[in-house]
């Protein structure tokens, strides 16, 4: 039998990549290593309807079991690869099978940042990255009474609400001085801002974190935080501080790495018969540009879909537009495109939707971005002229009374 | 169980057994059907599971949510018969179901 692909890590971007390579009529043999014991299954719902407690991993699954039989895609489940040797072209599982391969593909992903000098054990401490872990928080939180949690970005927040739809007092601690920082604009945090506080949320913002103290799981206000405005303790601490792409295995291999796997338009890295996808690679979006990685769903699913173009032999497909959602106190938040500092950016709200807003941002009056609050149709509409880079009236954008429709068509 | 009835852009014809309280969008992707993309997973975030239904069905469906028309108003290539198949849930009134693929979701 032919060695085939081999695909690392059995995540979103794997799944795509075994689905579209068998779309694009690959033939060989196909084989995916997963270290975690679970079928592929969708991230998001994590941090929203899983923490609800009413979500089992069938609702999730990205995929049936059979769907990877009818495609002839070999799963290597609760397997991890210990070791990658690009000369002979193999992997090594941790049991000491040798998988050799024409093509790898890693789909490694990335693992929750950890609060540096905590000690280990069963601890009343959340990371949010996997089902396990959704599971485990969903069970404490039917017992916690105060949730601190530190980092106000999407997993944070997201947590936050959750938490707080059942019956949780919450709290979180941010570094930065606005939520999602990394993410969006300060109008579009502003906005998070009111949403959470109306639903009881307490936000500690420009916080300083000097230590975080923690007794056994059972004791009540079992976390003490020590910061700058005070001491402030909880029974329970979700760290949603960021995630940290899986490089060990190619930096192992001596593939080129930056900050993540570094990957070429095709999704290729240094080494012509291995590729990287998802969140464990980092890629310029533009010749010239600073190679960047992009934790996202879309990411995942478009890199998947190039790598198995390129795997072919396909035209690669165009670039994407990158984009994201987030779901807080059954609002929704949807971001596409990549802002810069400079960028104009242009609020189309009204007064009679307080938490429904868009911001458009341009650059030399060019559509580039838009996060988009309850705005659905404002973000699919940027999605497209982001896409095409339209010219569009600054003014009449900026106007709420001009329909979105008259602005993209012109009359 | 119903029959859906997939056209994809090059003209293939893809009959499917549906399971009842699916959606289009799921009975698709578990079938590996292309240019079903469904990248939100059936959240109604993304307007990647676009599709058109036959001119004899568009009026036998359940009506579009506020939700679906307002993410459909803007995606590609929209048509008058366009609908976002991970809001078509399929049972016995939806036996026989056509619909065509978009030549892309984007």
């Amino acid at each position: 039998m032919d060695a085939g692909i081999v695909v690392v890590g059995a995540g979103q971007a794997a799944c795509q990549l075994v689905a579209s390579l068998r779309q694009l009529g690959y033939a060989g043999a196909l084989t995916v290593v997963g270290a975690e014991s679970h079928l592929p299954y969708q991230r998001p719902p994590l941090s929203k309807g899983c923490l609800q407690g009413s979500t089992v991993l069938a609702d999730i699954l990205l995929r049936s079991a059979s769907f990877y039989e009818s495609i002839r895609c070999q799963l290597l489940l609760g397997r991890r690869v210990e070791a990658l040797d690009i000369a002979r072209k193999v992997v090594r599982l941790d049991d000491g099978q040798v998988l050799p391969y024409e093509q790898l593909v890693l789909a490694t992903g990335a693992r929750a940042r950890r609060w540096p000098g905590l000690p280990e054990g069963p601890l009343p401490v959340f990371t949010l990255r996997t089902w396990d872990d959704a599971l485990a928080l969903g069970e404490r939180l039917a017992q916690v009474r105060r949730l601190a949690v530190l980092g106000a970005g999407y997993v944070g927040l997201e947590v936050a609400a959750s938490a707080t739809r059942r019956g949780v007092e919450v709290s979180v601690f941010e570094g930065a001085p606005r939520v999602m920082q990394r993410s969006v604009g300060a109008q579009t945090s502003a906005l998070v801002e009111r949403l959470h506080k109306q639903h009881g949320v307490q936000l500690h913002l420009g916080a300083t974190i000097h230590a975080v103290d923690v007794a056994g799981a059972a004791a009540q206000d079992a976390v003490q935080l020590d910061t700058a405005a005070g001491c402030f303790g909880a029974d329970g601490l979700v760290v949603g501080i960021g995630a940290e792409p899986r490089t060990e295995l190619a930096k192992q291999a001596g593939l080129l790495c930056g900050h993540a796997i570094r990957i070429d338009a095709s999704c290729r890295t240094s080494n012509p018969d291995v590729f990287a996808i998802g969140d464990c690679a980092e890629q310029a979006l533009q010749a010239d540009a600073e190679p960047t990685r992009l934790e996202s769903v879309q990411n995942a699913i478009d890199q998947g879909k190039c790598a198995a173009a390129a795997l072919t032999g396909k035209p690669l497909p165009p670039a994407p537009v990158p984009w994201f959602w987030s779901d807080q106190f059954g609002h929704r938040i949807q971001v596409a495109g990549r802002p810069a500092p400079n960028d104009d950016a242009v609020l189309r709200s009204t007064p009679e939707k307080p938490f429904a807003q868009a911001v458009w941002y341009l650059r030399d009056n060019r559509v580039v971005a838009v996060e988009a609050v309850d705005a659905p149709e404002d973000f699919m509409a940027a999605r497209q002229l982001i896409r095409t880079a339209q010219c569009i009236d600054r003014a009449r954008l900026a106007n709420p009374d001009v329909a979105l429709r008259s602005l993209i068509t012109p009359p | 169980m119903p029959t859906i009835h997939f056209l994809t852009p090059d003209g293939q014809a893809i009959d499917l057994q549906a399971q009842d309280g699916l959606s289009v969008m799921e009975v698709a992707v578990a079938s590996n059907v292309p240019g079903i993309d469904a990248d939100c997973g059936g959240a109604c975030a993304c307007a990647t599971c676009h599709v058109y239904i036959d001119e004899s069905w568009a009026d036998r469906l359940p009506a579009k949510t506020e939700l679906e028309i307002k993410m459909l108003e803007f995606a590609a290539m929209v048509e008058p018969t366009s609908r976002l198949s991970c809001r078509l849930v399929v049972g016995p009134d939806t036996d026989g179901l056509v619909m065509r693929i978009p030549a892309s979701q984007h």
